[in-house]
């Protein structure tokens, strides 16, 4: 009853192509980013912040660059993983090698450089589509994960093979306790997501989704196929590096070529399909899905455990965790193909008849 | 010269398990066009299966041959696999008829970690060795015609043969057999196949199964050489460059592009490997199906109804 667009009139252009055109969705997404920077900070603990926000704003970051290649261009990429990675030796790079050069620059300097390896990796995506393309993305994860091990220069010539960074500072702003970490994870995330959000509505956006949904008659009605992959790899691996050099400096702050392997990739191309494809809303829910998930099963598979008196080994509960994870996905997928994102807008759908549905 | 050679037959051997888990990608793709991305769970999973039943069945049934254990083992993980492919297409597949190739791809990726889960919580996730009796010792052969002679281990000659024989028998299979002929006829066209009265839902269990024993011929090789362990469901990222390359929907060029990855491997990683440094075979496979995928991108033998953009 509350959630009704009654008397909620367009009377402008900009009024009638608004992100949330309707009032209620306005002041919920505000509501939820004042909590998200005031309220949070205040409310939760360090080890919440460590092991669930940090992670999954940093994911969410990717998944959403994941979503752009994926959802939105229809390029399946197995190689989000090497992207990250890019970004996050890139960066690392940029920050030690030129001396005082801000932090938030050689982030996005790191995004850059994982965007000219994204257009360099999409090439083949002129050629190929589905699954053919997947396997060349896959080169390009194999190829960044042997680079990043074998050559000494990216990592400066690190004995251990890994780097580290220390002492992140923006402007006068010491970047220690996980609220801060927190604070500027969030900050470069909303900023983003409202670029991607809106780079989507326009008209790179629309050419990306006509690619995707079918590139002959795309290429038909002048839109240059070239251009529009390209772009997509592009400013997919822009976003996805910077969240690799999110992860490498602030939530690892110490990190091996491991760090991004393939596995990732697997799971950000999980977020994206579980969240709902072509949907920037949707790489969130995704991202808390993936990043929740384990950390649930972890907690409370023994406790359910003792409940019915069998003890739960810690081998077990990772074999458990495994099945699970494994069948949420499968039942995912045959459920709500299209993704949770599908089923929050048939629930808002729903929400808005209520309590009378005919 | 004859260090060349050896290292050529590394890679050959090297290859042949490649082809082995090509195979059953290959298998699965054509007829139901399904990219089986937990084909290296099921390698694991049915080597698992061998290696405990081989060594769980003297116990239970106080058996003391060594062959009739491991053939019985066999059989038992035979069972269990098509128990698995029939689980598989009951539960999974038959409600994804129709969903695009991403979709069923994350939905074998869910498969692979259900399996991987299941496996180690039954059969334990330590590594296990198969024991089939294989040869081990190396021979010395053609001592007369190359200065040094050839070293080849027979345990891998004993491998390329019986992968020679279950390729012949699945040829066989699928040539001979009516139901291999309705096999064909799905992978030509599941609608045909589907208005002629061939049951889809059973060709999908038979060519899961098919898969299936595949994968254990492959485990039980793979696992004889390299004991059982869970490295072993990364095989399947190893067999992609070579259906890219082979093409993903042919039965040869399935085993050539194994053979071919698997010397290109062997060869790059010791004649490339030292200027470049080591390592390098893990990508090599990889940047050459690229190379295919920019020039040939149907493969050395697919069919040419890849989307071409």
């Amino acid at each position: 009853m509350l959630y009704r667009e009654n008397g909620q009139f367009r009377t402008s252009y900009a009024a009638d192509q608004q992100i949330f055109p309707i009032a209620q969705d306005r002041w919920a997404i505000l509501a939820i980013v004042v909590f998200a920077f005031v309220g949070v900070p205040l409310l939760v603990d360090e080890y919440l912040f460590r092991a669930i926000l940090i992670p999954f704003l940093i994911l969410s970051l990717a998944a959403i660059g994941v979503n752009i290649l994926v959802g939105y261009c229809g390029q399946i990429t197995l190689g989000a993983g090497a992207f990250m990675a890019v970004g996050a030796y890139a960066a690392y790079n940029f920050h030690i090698r030129l001396d005082g050069l801000p932090l938030l620059v050689s982030f996005l300097l790191g995004g850059c450089t994982a965007a000219a390896v994204g257009i360099f990796f999409g090439i083949p995506s002129l050629r190929v589509r589905g699954l053919y393309l997947a396997v060349a993305t896959l080169a390009a994860q194999f190829f960044t994960d042997w680079v990043f091990l074998r050559v000494p220069w990216f990592t400066n010539n690190a004995s251990s093979g890994s780097v580290s960074v220390a002492n992140l500072q923006i402007l006068s702003w010491q970047i220690e306790t996980p609220t801060d970490k927190y604070l500027l994870c969030l900050t470069i995330l909303v900023v983003f997501a409202l670029l991607a959000k809106n780079m989507t509505r326009c008209a790179i956006g629309r050419q990306w989704m006509a690619i995707r949904d079918m590139d002959v008659a795309a290429e038909v009605i002048g839109i240059r196929p070239l251009f529009a992959k390209l772009s997509a790899f592009a400013v997919s691996s822009f976003f996805v590096g910077t969240a690799g050099a999110l992860w490498g400096f602030v939530h690892l702050a110490s990190w091996e070529p491991a760090a991004f392997s393939v596995d990732r990739s697997f799971q950000l191309l999980f977020m994206v399909i579980i969240g709902g494809l072509g949907s920037i809303m949707g790489s969130f829910f995704g991202a808390a899905f993936i990043v929740i998930l384990p950390i649930m099963l972890n907690q409370f598979l023994p406790a359910i455990g003792r409940v019915f008196g069998i003890s739960i080994s810690t081998a077990g509960v990772s074999h458990a965790e495994l099945i699970i994870f494994g069948v949420l996905i499968i039942f995912f997928l045959i459920k709500e193909p299209h993704g949770i994102a599908r089923m929050w807008s048939t629930g808002k759908e729903k929400l808005r008849l209520w309590p009378f549905p005919h | 010269m004859g260090f060349f050679i050896e290292t050529l037959i590394g890679g050959l051997m090297a290859g042949m398990l490649y082809s082995l888990v090509a195979l059953g990608f290959v298998l699965i793709f054509k007829a139901s066009g399904v990219f089986n991305f937990a084909q290296g769970a099921m390698v694991l999973f049915a080597a698992l299966a061998m290696a405990r039943f081989s060594a769980w069945i003297p116990e239970w049934l106080g058996i003391d041959s060594r062959l009739l254990a491991n053939g019985i083992a066999f059989i038992l993980s035979a069972a269990l696999m098509c128990v698995v492919a029939w689980l598989i297409e009951r539960l999974v597949l038959r409600h994804l008829v129709n969903q695009d190739g991403a979709t069923l791809l994350m939905a074998t990726l869910g498969i692979a970690y259900v399996l991987e889960g299941i496996g180690s919580s039954i059969f334990g996730s330590d590594i296990y060795r198969i024991d089939v009796g294989m040869p081990k010792e190396p021979v010395m052969i053609l001592e007369g015609s190359i200065e040094g002679g050839l070293l080849i281990n027979k345990e891998d000659f004993v491998a390329a043969l019986v992968a020679a024989l279950l390729v012949g028998t699945l040829w066989l299979f699928f040539q001979k057999t009516s139901t291999g002929r309705a096999l064909r006829a799905v992978a030509d066209d599941h609608q045909a196949a589907q208005s002629i009265g061939i049951p889809l839902n059973r060709i999908w269990v038979i060519v899961w199964c098919v898969a299936g024993l595949v994968a254990l011929v492959a485990g039980i090789i793979w696992g004889s050489k390299l004991g059982v362990q869970f490295s072993l469901a990364t095989v399947a990222l190893r067999g992609l460059p070579v259906v890219i390359l082979g093409g993903l929907t042919s039965i040869p060029g399935a085993i050539i592009g194994g053979l071919i990855i698997g010397v290109g491997e062997k060869l790059s990683e010791v004649y490339l490997g030292p200027l470049i440094g080591g390592g390098i075979e893990i990508w090599f496979a990889y940047q050459l199906a690229l190379v295919f995928l920019l020039f040939r991108p149907q493969g050395l033998f697919g069919e040419k109804i890849i989307d071409r953009v």
